[in-house]
């Protein structure tokens, strides 16, 4: 009997597509990389605001962390085209299309607020800060479907730490950035924009609450929040403000936009809690697509180690 | 009208169901199936339901008298929909959990209204036929009919309570009911000479076959 070698390709040997497409701004990008390293470190902080971004690159470096869950990761199709972004549309479907062209290059965030240096930062400088990390969080939706996913970044108390908040701050707000012409969900009414959301200055400190701007490997794809997100794992997804420009601090509780919006269905706080229903729809279960059954949600959506930061709230009354 | 023209209708009815079968088949669902699912036969129920009330005025409006021969069709379409759309919760959102669902009548307005607007379906769709009508003589049976009224509203009033901020979609279902029902309101003040002249009871007479 006459055996043929099999001619499948081991997956290991073939180009991830986005490499293969990126393959000429990977060289670009390699040529001046090395040539910042050449000129040190110190110099790509005065570097001009990086002017073009390489879509789907790979972020270098990455090291895994022990706080990411060994859960099935979600499908990167799943979590690229199925999104709530009202910036782009109220269809989940959408964004994935409609932010296609969305200009993430040039980008400055604003710290402000009662911090010791105010500045304005380009985004690039940002996300050196600190080393990148690979999180793998479970994400839970308000909406009662939940996906995991392999976050990029490092946590948010690093650039907390270099803002140097003032002993009266109290709380973070984050502002997303506000360009009808780029975001046609924004030519209409349906939340109150910009989108603002924010965080007590202990829950940001928290290890878990994440500055991200990659998943997967590779840069953060625009309809998942490029080019620079908050991830806030133990609490509803819409407390994880995408595309942001302005971090301030303050020592007054922010308002936040879906709070402003129906504030007896979403508080400021906003933790995943199975025991405290949205007024219209139960918490006790979700959806984690992919997956025929709903599943449990957890409190905290299993991150207990933030338990601590509620000791002694009554969290149906913060919900 | 001619022959063919109705079975061909009932198979452009059956076409969302067929879409959504094929798109199952092929994967191609999206990210979330059975919530595409749920809104997808929730959305053509209330089409139906739309349709089946749009009867009446366009063929007093156009005089085209044989679209009557249509609504029961529609109407049980709306049906058939609905009854598609409350199994994909019952099963596929809920996996008969009994004590859930009955939590989720109680306690949730949106799943109490819109399971309203199906149970008073269900007679509608029982005496649907010729029957019924007879049994139950065309004043009675047009005054149970009027359910759908109610239905109608329901439907989309559990759409408008289900989502979180963008009612625009529920608003276009809302405002063409309005025009449907906003119709029959001013039809029934019109002068009585007009209102004689499309009798209710004419309608019960008309539709006779399937």
């Amino acid at each position: 009997m006459l055996i043929k070698k099999s001619a499948v390709i081991p997956s290991s040997e073939i180009t991830p597509r986005s490499l293969y497409l990126n393959r000429r701004k990977f060289l670009a990008g390699a040529a001046v990389a090395g040539a910042v390293a050449a000129v040190g470190s110190r110099l790509d902080e005065l570097a001009t605001p990086s002017l073009t971004v390489d879509a789907d690159a790979k972020i270098d470096g990455v090291k895994k962390s022990p706080l990411s869950t060994t859960e099935k990761i979600t499908p990167y199709k799943d979590v690229t085209n199925y999104n709530n972004y009202y910036e782009f549309s109220t269809d989940k479907y959408e964004p994935a299309g409609l932010a296609k062209d969305f200009k993430t290059r040039p980008w400055t965030v604003t710290i402000d607020g009662l911090v010791s240096k105010k500045q304005v930062l380009d985004v690039g400088t940002i996300i050196k800060m600190a080393a990148p990390e690979e999180r793998i969080y479970r994400h839970r939706c308000v909406e009662g479907w939940s996906i995991v996913v392999p976050w990029v970044g490092f946590s948010l108390s690093e650039l907390i730490k270099r803002a140097q908040p003032l002993g009266k701050a109290k709380f973070v707000e984050f502002t997303t950035v506000y360009d009808p012409k780029q975001m046609p969900g924004q030519q209409g009414r349906v939340l109150d924009w910009p989108y603002v959301e924010g965080l007590r200055l202990d829950e940001a400190n928290h290890p878990l609450a994440l500055l991200c701007f990659g998943m997967y490997g590779e840069a953060l794809p625009n309809q998942d929040g490029a080019p620079l997100r908050i991830v806030v794992p133990w609490k509803y997804g819409f407390k994880s403000a995408k595309a942001i420009v302005r971090i301030r601090f303050s020592d007054s509780q922010p308002l936040n936009t879906w709070n402003k919006m129906a504030p007896n269905e979403y508080g400021f706080y906003s933790n995943v809690n199975p025991n405290v229903d949205h007024p219209r729809w139960s918490q006790a279960k979700e959806r984690r697509l992919g997956e025929f059954l709903k599943r449990p949600t957890l409190m905290f959506n299993g991150y207990d180690q933030v338990a601590s930061l509620y000791s002694g709230m009554d969290l149906k009354k913060n919900f | 009208m001619v022959k063919w023209f109705k079975p061909v209708v009932f198979l452009a009815c059956l076409g969302p169901l067929a879409r959504l079968g094929w798109k199952a088949y092929n994967n191609a669902l999206g990210a979330n199936p059975i919530e595409v699912i749920t809104h997808s036969t929730g959305d053509w129920t209330l089409i139906f339901l739309l349709v089946t009330l749009a009867i009446t005025p366009l063929r007093k409006l156009t005089g085209q008298l044989w679209l009557i021969r249509y609504r029961r069709m529609f109407g049980l379409f709306a049906f058939f929909y609905v009854v598609l759309h409350f199994l994909t919760y019952i099963w596929l959102d809920k996996f008969f959990d009994v004590h859930e669902m009955l939590a989720d009548i109680a306690k949730r307005k949106f799943i109490t209204v819109g399971f309203t607007g199906f149970v008073l379906l269900i007679p509608l769709a029982i005496t649907s036929t010729a029957g019924w009508i007879r049994r139950l003589g065309g004043k009675r049976w047009q005054l149970l009919h009027q359910l759908i009224y109610v239905s109608a509203m329901a439907g989309v009033v559990h759409y408008w309570w289900l989502v979180k901020a963008d009612v625009h979609k529920p608003l276009e279902y809302a405002v063409v009911l309005g025009v449907l029902l906003g119709y029959r309101v001013v039809a029934s003040l019109l002068p009585a000479g007009r209102t004689r002249a499309t009798a209710p009871t004419r309608s019960v007479q008309l539709p006779d076959s399937v």
